[in-house]
């Protein structure tokens, strides 16, 4: 039987961080020829994701997915990284799934596939796949599991002689303990600690009190390839409100610059971190609504929230540089309003220069490094009635997308900026 | 200088490469108008340390980027992307005659590239770097599988690229040092090519008998590639290295077996007793063996066992009966073996036999005999220990270091090119015929 050769797949690089571009190349395609370009991931949690696109080479039988339109699929249009930002789990998966990376000590693996044809792709064998592999750690990046004085975490290491600018790496109200973004940022020279601060679904039962994260943060300033006087706090959602209390009342932590991504700043003042979740929604409980698709959607408890200056962290108390990033469609904290009322706080007190603020169009609650998959709802369990819902995030997949790509270049310079410093600016100082 | 405030970083893209694929090497943050040397270090499997470093001068923006600013002096100068890689060299201290050659091929070659302040040659070991971050140089691509081949007696390595299949194939054959060297192949299956690296000189069979394998060792492996599930039969290719070349030849033109797409020869000739076996024709280059030379450093020249190019027939692969297309890659200062030579005789035989079309020569200036692949170090001379002897000798295969590397990095794009043009492009023989049905 004469069988012919394969048409040519080719992904470079094949070996990446995760916020860095790939291209697809397919070659010796039959012209005008229409094929489907897909990825495939098979998760930790055992659930595969994809993402396609349609194409149609051309007439040197060539498609670039760099290049090229895609007509259709999960996504359309000139979309070089819309295999990895559209991914979604494959049909007949379980509902509200949320792809996140456990052992970043090994890269995702993400098969890049080629088959004929538009409609009808699944029911066909590929063509062509290239294997390629995603990473959030760097070469040489270290990995060292934190547990003196009862903190609980990973602290990731650039590689090279340092000293480094630090990190400490907050997440929200889902709990546990994150690793990937910490992974990252040590990738990029950042001496990063990822904390956690209770266990994934336990906020309630949180014990944790203010002095944790004092004791979290010297660990990061007090080590020895760290600059004392250059750790930062990095918090999203939940992560965010301990970041901007502690900037504003800590004695111990002064972070030489905060980025709060989708952050609320809404802590009960004199009460223990354990109580804010219960205590928020308790109180407005009756404005927590479900859409038709029953997901949960908390932002109008948080508009409640926000009116209420006791309710508020005295964010005027806080004198370091902030880079306040938000989606203008987050579902599940309104971090647009909050970020205002955060300006008009600072402007009173004459420290509105230290803000930086960005409001993405049709962007969610979960601002994720570049090219992650966007989640609009998934499963949370909610820590007071330990029932699992589907919370609405928010977002629509490719503004959300487009605003991941943009804030991390944003995160990343706003980063470099404050820690590292640049020597010119020093010198005119 | 307060090192703390400084704050130099360097990034390299990709971190993790294929050895063929260029990377860039930027230094950011330094004071406008600095300084710095940019150094690579690598400790390879045998131990050695192995170094490069070129010297730079930090723009009004603080950076430095390899890509596109000169060095100014160091192991490469000008503007080099790869010239970290390709001018490594054993650091001072180490013996003579090293050459690096990657047994394992599927863990990366790790490189730590550092920037020291100021334009320094020599004692970095002793000196802590502004800032440094380590690189991986991969030689198989993520999902290429390597498979040991020991059936029918064969001695080789079997890399299936990436993917569902079938893949056109090669066989991959190397030179006179022996051994099962694989990288080669491994890269060549990270670009699509189900590719065989066979040892012919020292496989189990010879070390256990003490015969040399015949003719028929090559149809085999030759047979062994072409009937596996995951190989396109009619898309083979043969490719070999100096003494490989010889072997290459003789298959593509004489065998009945072996039936070939395209044959790529480095760095070799076509001067063999054509009715000869392997161990025939390795005693046809040791009769010449009184025509070996050495230099003013003691190290042996052998380009002159095969010349002159013979008139006798008898002693010529007759490459005017191939019937597929031929590359041959020459260094015009290859002391080792006369390709050149070899290569201008084989076209005017060519051209006779009216066949020529078939026929692409890469000819480099100032290119030695170990044309490898891209961004790795070159070798002018290197110690040896010859099939059947006891004695390390210094060979020398010539070359200049950056004239060299242009030209591993420019044959490789053209061979890898070749290859693609000839294994996934044209038709399948009958193949017009099923396209009316």
């Amino acid at each position: 039987m004469l069988r012919a050769a394969p048409p040519l797949l080719s992904v470079q690089p094949t070996r990446a961080l995760v916020d860095e571009q790939f291209s697809v190349l397919v070659e010796k395609l039959p012209l005008a020829c229409p094929v489907t370009v897909r990825s495939l991931h098979h998760s930790e949690d055992k659930d595969d994701w994809e993402a396609y696109g349609f194409y149609v080479s051309d007439h040197r039988g060539v498609v670039s997915v760099s290049e090229d339109l895609s007509f259709g699929g999960t996504y359309t249009g000139k979309e070089p990284m819309g295999l990895l930002w559209s991914m979604r789990p494959v049909p007949g998966s379980r509902s509200g799934l949320r792809l996140r990376r456990r052992n970043v000590c090994g890269p995702m693996l993400v098969n890049i596939l080629v088959y004929s044809g538009h409609e009808g792709f699944r029911g066909r064998a590929p063509l062509a796949s290239v294997l390629t592999e995603r990473w959030h750690m760097a070469p040489g990046v270290q990995r060292i599991k934190v547990g003196q004085e009862g903190v609980r975490g990973t602290l990731f290491i650039p590689p090279g002689p340092g000293p480094f600018p630090g990190l400490l790496d907050l997440w929200g109200g889902g709990g546990g303990l994150v690793e990937y973004r910490a992974a990252l940022l040590a990738s990029r020279g950042y001496v990063s600690l990822a904390l956690e601060y209770f266990s994934a679904g336990e906020l309630q039962s949180a014990d944790v009190e203010f002095s944790y994260f004092e004791t979290a943060f010297n660990i990061i300033k007090e080590h020895p390839k760290v600059m004392a006087d250059r750790v930062g706090l990095f918090g999203l959602s939940l992560g965010s409100m301990v970041s901007l209390y502690l900037a504003s009342e800590s004695t111990v932590v002064q972070p030489r610059c905060i980025v709060c991504i989708s952050g609320n700043y809404c802590y009960p003042r004199g009460q223990m971190l354990r109580g804010v979740n219960e205590n928020l929604r308790n109180r407005y409980f009756d404005k927590e609504r479900v859409d038709e698709n029953n997901h949960h959607i908390w932002r109008d408890i948080s508009l409640e929230i926000i009116k209420d200056p006791a309710e508020k962290v005295n964010v005027s108390k806080i004198s370091a540089p902030m880079l306040l990033v938000n989606g203008c469609d987050d579902q599940n904290w309104c971090t647009v309003e909050t970020a205002e009322d955060i300006t008009q706080m600072m402007r009173a007190v004459g420290k509105e220069h230290l803000l930086s603020k960005l409001a993405y169009p049709d962007t969610g609650h979960l601002i994720e490094p570049p090219y992650s998959p966007h989640f609009r709802a998934t499963n949370f369990i909610v820590d007071i009635t330990k029932k699992k819902v589907i919370l609405l995030w928010g977002g629509q997949t490719k503004p959300h997308s487009d605003a991941q790509e943009d804030a991390w270049r944003k995160i990343l310079s706003f980063l470099q900026h404050h820690l590292y410093g640049s020597p010119t600016l020093k010198a005119r100082m | 200088m307060d090192r703390k405030q400084c704050c130099v970083k360097v990034s390299v893209q990709p971190s993790r490469g294929l050895v063929d694929e260029k990377f860039v090497v930027l230094v950011q943050n330094a004071f406008p108008g600095f300084q710095l040397t940019v150094h690579a270090h690598h400790q390879c499997e045998d131990g050695h340390g192995w170094e490069a470093f070129g010297h730079y001068t930090a723009d009004a923006t603080g950076t430095v980027n390899v890509s596109e600013d000169p060095s100014l002096g160091g192991t490469y100068s000008g503007a080099e992307p790869m010239g970290l890689l390709w001018s490594l060299r054993p650091v001072p201290g180490s013996k003579p005659g090293l050459r690096m050659r990657k047994k394992n091929v599927q863990t990366p070659m790790e490189i730590t590239v550092s920037v020291y302040q100021g334009h320094q040659t020599e004692g970095f070991v002793d000196q802590v770097p502004l800032t440094g971050v380590v690189v991986e140089r991969w030689y198989m691509a993520p999902g290429v599988q390597r498979i040991p081949i020991t059936e029918d007696g064969l001695t080789a390595t079997l890399f299936l690229p990436s993917g569902p299949g079938p893949f056109p194939g090669l066989l991959d054959l190397w030179g006179g040092g022996g051994q099962l060297v694989e990288y080669r192949a491994a890269l060549l299956a990270s670009h699509g090519i189900a590719s065989l690296a066979l040892d012919y000189l020292t496989p189990k069979i010879t070390m256990e008998t003490g015969k040399m394998v015949d003719n028929q060792y090559f149809e085999t492996a030759y047979r062994v590639l072409q009937q596996h599930p995951k190989v396109l039969g009619s898309r083979i290719a043969m490719l070999g290295l100096c003494f490989g070349t010889s072997i290459t030849l003789k298959m593509a033109v004489y065998s009945q077996v072996v039936k070939l797409r395209c044959v790529v020869c480095i760095s070799g000739s076509h001067v063999q007793p054509v009715d000869g076996n392997l161990e025939q024709i390795l005693s046809f280059f040791k009769k010449n063996a009184d025509k070996s030379c050495f230099n003013e450093d003691n190290e042996v020249i052998w380009r002159d066992l095969l010349l002159p190019i013979p008139t006798d027939p008898s002693l010529k692969v007759d490459v005017g009966r191939l019937q597929c297309p031929l590359m041959l890659v020459v260094g015009e200062d290859d002391q080792n073996c006369p390709a050149y030579e070899s290569a201008m005789d084989m076209k005017e035989m060519m051209e006779r036999a009216g066949n020529s079309h078939l026929l692409t020569i890469l000819s480099y200036p100032n290119a030695g005999h170990l044309i490898e692949p891209p961004h790795t170090p070159h070798a002018r001379s290197s110690s040896l220990r010859t099939i059947g002897s006891r004695h390390m000798l210094m060979a020398l295969w010539g070359g200049q270091t950056a004239e060299h590397s242009r030209a591993q990095e420019d044959s490789w794009k053209k061979m890898l090119a070749f290859l693609r043009e000839n294994l996934y492009g044209g038709t399948d023989p009958g193949a017009r015929l099923i396209s009316h049905l």
